[in-house]
């Protein structure tokens, strides 16, 4: 597959983050051609480009913006809100901020456009605290769009007023579950929402809202100009467009590969260099930490939602973080769950202490402490957690320990070998050991 | 281990919010103006923000002010305050260093380097090395994701990136913020303290030039477009008739290709650690911007 930078393709071009620059290279073309269009017919290009949600779900974006509810002519209903989920913090994903820092327009040209379509007036971008450079960015391209009449009162012409205000969060990974983060946006804690009903009618204050992730909305002036059919000649039918495809770890050349949805960790590794110290690769997240592991027995599988759910994992954010044969997947494991274990907002009980234990059973694993009777508890508590918890962080963190005992049983099972008290054999060292 | 969302140590007392003064009630005022009418509560995030800014973490006054002001009680500020990681419990160095040790930074040598400068500046996670607030003092944390693997490993100094660090690098690094040097981030604004920050948090961001402007990409954020330059690969034209600008995507990349010949290397910036990365806007013709922007606060 080649590149194709799209999304990425005013990285590295003079200043693309400052308004008359971006607008050089195709800038707010398609929030002008968009507004000669009607907004349902903006809705329907969307759903036809197929266009699927890229913060991880692939949730179809244009199904997003017709759930909702359009009040009849003389009716009046509550104001819509569009809400851009700028929480970037999937472990291995890294490739909002880069858009955030570098294109900003691109992200607020697809917000304008998605507010056109949805009939809201006012949006709201959600980006998580610490990234304090994109929130910088973000504020300033925010600003120069007011002053140069892409926001604010008659824009561009067209009698209608759109308002955006840039919001920073306060660290804490859940916010990134989109009814939390509606939460968190409100002044409360970031917990997520029972659904239904879902925020496309009950979303910000009770109101009809569309929470779309960074990259979804920066596709969406693209596809304006592009055209549904441009969009779907690259990738397959199912879940087509571009993907960037956010490479980490035990690679030569890390960073951001732009390619049809569908390459292959092949390709990309062939595109990145290989592997960085000659060592063979062990395993692979397809799209963060939350989707299940894969091997190099997967190099081949098609990067796109359909054909990773396919082989039994999930595409995610697209960011595969690459580990070698130098690598402890038993580490990498107890290192995810500890993390789950620290983000798990303390919602629902089999979330909360589901990765509490998980997190002692795998630390004192690797401590060489486990015991076989250890490896089912993990299986056996995972299972407690899976689709027992209102947000999909619990089905997430079961996600690196059950692929991983799927693969790598014998890398558990050589640590629990090495347990002075004999952890093949003794069961009670499980309950001493509970408590280290 | 002690669980760190409980220690909160500063809420037995009432809280004082009168130790706010106009400047920092006008301020809350304006984010308050940033929400919809009847909807300020979602002001509470960066008004916690900002009375961190104030005293260095959030305190028993800062909720007890964040209460008053926003009419909530005070119960319902401190669940918020106690559920996010940024808000701090205890007064914060001049320096917040972050060290990512979750999973891909941690196993590329983040662990090493949490580590190590653990046991160089002698404090634990949440503590503090120097009286807080005063200058060289750094308050260290270990870090969940920071969304900068590419990077691997990362460690942030008051949210601003340092890129690719080794343990010396981190070393040096720390050593720099003791002896009152402020080395330029790899990615990011030229470093101010953490009270500075959490106002800029709080939405009010320092536009000045060189903040804006300061380098916010590099070799891995641009590994894809370089390749793609220099294999000749892009992405399919808009087919004709749809865009009446004739703006391809082709033509777009071709503008992208003329571009990068453009970056000037010779930046304005000191680079103490060699960490400092060229900024390609400092010389560009466009900088008649910077007029314009100006320090919000």
């Amino acid at each position: 597959m080649p590149l194709t930078p799209v999304l990425t393709k005013r990285f590295g071009t003079n200043a693309p983050w400052l308004l008359d620059n971006y607008v050089k290279l195709d800038g707010y073309a398609g929030l002008r051609k968009a507004l000669t269009m009607q907004p349902d017919e903006l809705i329907a290009l969307v759903k036809d480009s197929n266009l699927r949600g890229r913060g991880g779900a692939g949730f179809p974006t244009g199904m997003k913006w017709q759930f909702i509810p359009q009040p009849k002519p003389g009716e009046s209903g509550k104001p819509h809100y569009v809400v851009v989920n700028a929480d970037e913090g999937e472990p291995g994903t890294c490739r909002d901020l880069p858009i955030m820092m570098n294109d900003p327009h691109s992200m607020i040209e697809g917000i304008i456009i998605a507010c056109y379509a949805v009939r809201a007036r006012e949006a709201f971008i959600y980006i998580r605290g610490e990234a304090v450079h994109a929130i910088r960015r973000v504020t300033q391209a925010v600003n120069e769009a007011y002053d140069k009449g892409y926001l604010g009162e008659n824009v561009l012409g067209s009698g209608l007023r759109f308002d955006l205000t840039v919001h920073g969060g306060a660290g804490a990974y859940i916010c990134g579950e989109e009814t939390a983060l509606l939460d968190s946006l409100e002044g409360k804690r970031g917990q997520p929402r029972l659904k239904p009903p879902f925020p496309a009618t009950n979303g910000l204050y009770d109101a009809p809202t569309v929470v779309n992730n960074v990259g979804t909305l920066a596709s969406v002036p693209y596809i304006v100009l592009g055209g549904a059919a441009w969009h779907k000649q690259l990738g397959p039918d199912g879940s087509p467009g571009t993907s960037i495809y956010s490479l980490s770890g035990r690679v030569a050349n890390p960073g951001q590969y732009e390619a049809p949805m569908g390459t292959t960790l092949r390709e990309l590794l062939e595109l990145a260099g290989g592997m960085s110290r000659g060592l063979p690769l062990k395993f692979w997240t397809p799209g963060g930490s939350s989707t299940p592991l894969f091997t190099a027995e997967h190099l081949d599988v098609p990067l796109d939602f359909d054909s990773v759910a396919k082989a039994k994992s999930m595409n995610g954010t697209s960011a595969v973080m690459i580990f070698d044969e130098g690598d402890s997947v038993v580490q990498a494991v107890l290192k995810w769950t500890q993390f789950y274990e620290h983000e798990s907002c303390g919602k629902c009980t089999p979330c909360r202490e589901g990765n509490y234990w998980t997190a002692q059973i795998l630390e004192r694993i690797w401590h060489g402490q486990g015991t076989l009777a250890d490896l089912d508890t993990l299986l056996d508590v995972s299972d407690n957690i899976l689709g027992r918890s209102f947000c999909a962080l619990g089905d997430g963190a079961t996600s690196c320990i059950t692929s991983s005992l799927q693969y790598f049983r014998d890398e558990y099972l050589a640590l629990i070998e090495n347990n002075p008290n004999g952890g093949l054999q003794s069961d009670a060292a499980a309950l001493t050991g509970a408590h280290a | 281990m002690a669980n760190q969302r409980l220690s909160l140590i500063d809420i037995g007392r009432p809280g004082d919010s009168s130790i706010f003064g106009d400047e920092i009630r006008a301020a809350a005022a304006e984010i308050i103006a940033r929400y919809p009418m009847g909807k300020s509560r979602s002001a509470l995030l960066p008004m916690l923000h900002l009375v961190q800014s104030e005293q260095g973490y959030v305190s028993a006054d800062g909720i007890a002010f964040c209460a008053e002001t926003l009419e909530l009680t005070k119960a319902q500020v401190a669940a918020v305050a106690t559920f996010y990681t940024m808000y701090k419990r205890t007064p914060t160095g001049e320096y917040l260093v972050s060290v990512c040790t979750n999973t891909l930074c941690g196993m590329l040598g983040g662990d090493d380097i949490y580590r190590a400068l653990s046991e160089r500046l002698g404090v634990g996670m949440n503590q503090t090395a120097g009286t807080p607030g005063t200058p060289g003092s750094i308050t260290l944390e270990h870090a969940e994701c920071l969304a900068a693997c590419d990077y691997a490993p990362v460690v942030t100094v008051n949210y601003e990136f340092f890129d690719n660090q080794t343990v010396d690098s981190a070393i040096g690094l720390v050593s720099e913020l003791q002896a009152g040097n402020r080395p330029m981030p790899t990615r990011g604004a030229p470093l101010c303290s953490f009270a500075e920050i959490s106002r800029q948090i709080a939405g009010f961001v320092d536009q000045r030039p060189a903040s804006v402007r300061a380098e916010a990409t590099g070799p891995q954020t641009e590994a894809g477009v370089r390749l793609a330059q220099q294999l000749g690969q892009q992405a399919p034209g808009y087919p004709p008739g749809e865009d009446s600008r004739s703006s391809t995507g082709a033509d777009a990349e071709t503008a992208a290709a003329g571009n990068s010949g453009k970056r000037d290397n010779s930046s304005s910036n000191d680079a103490p650690l060699n960490t400092a990365k060229s900024d390609p806007a400092a010389a560009s013709p466009t900088g008649g911007q910077s007029e314009r922007i100006d320090k919000a606060d």
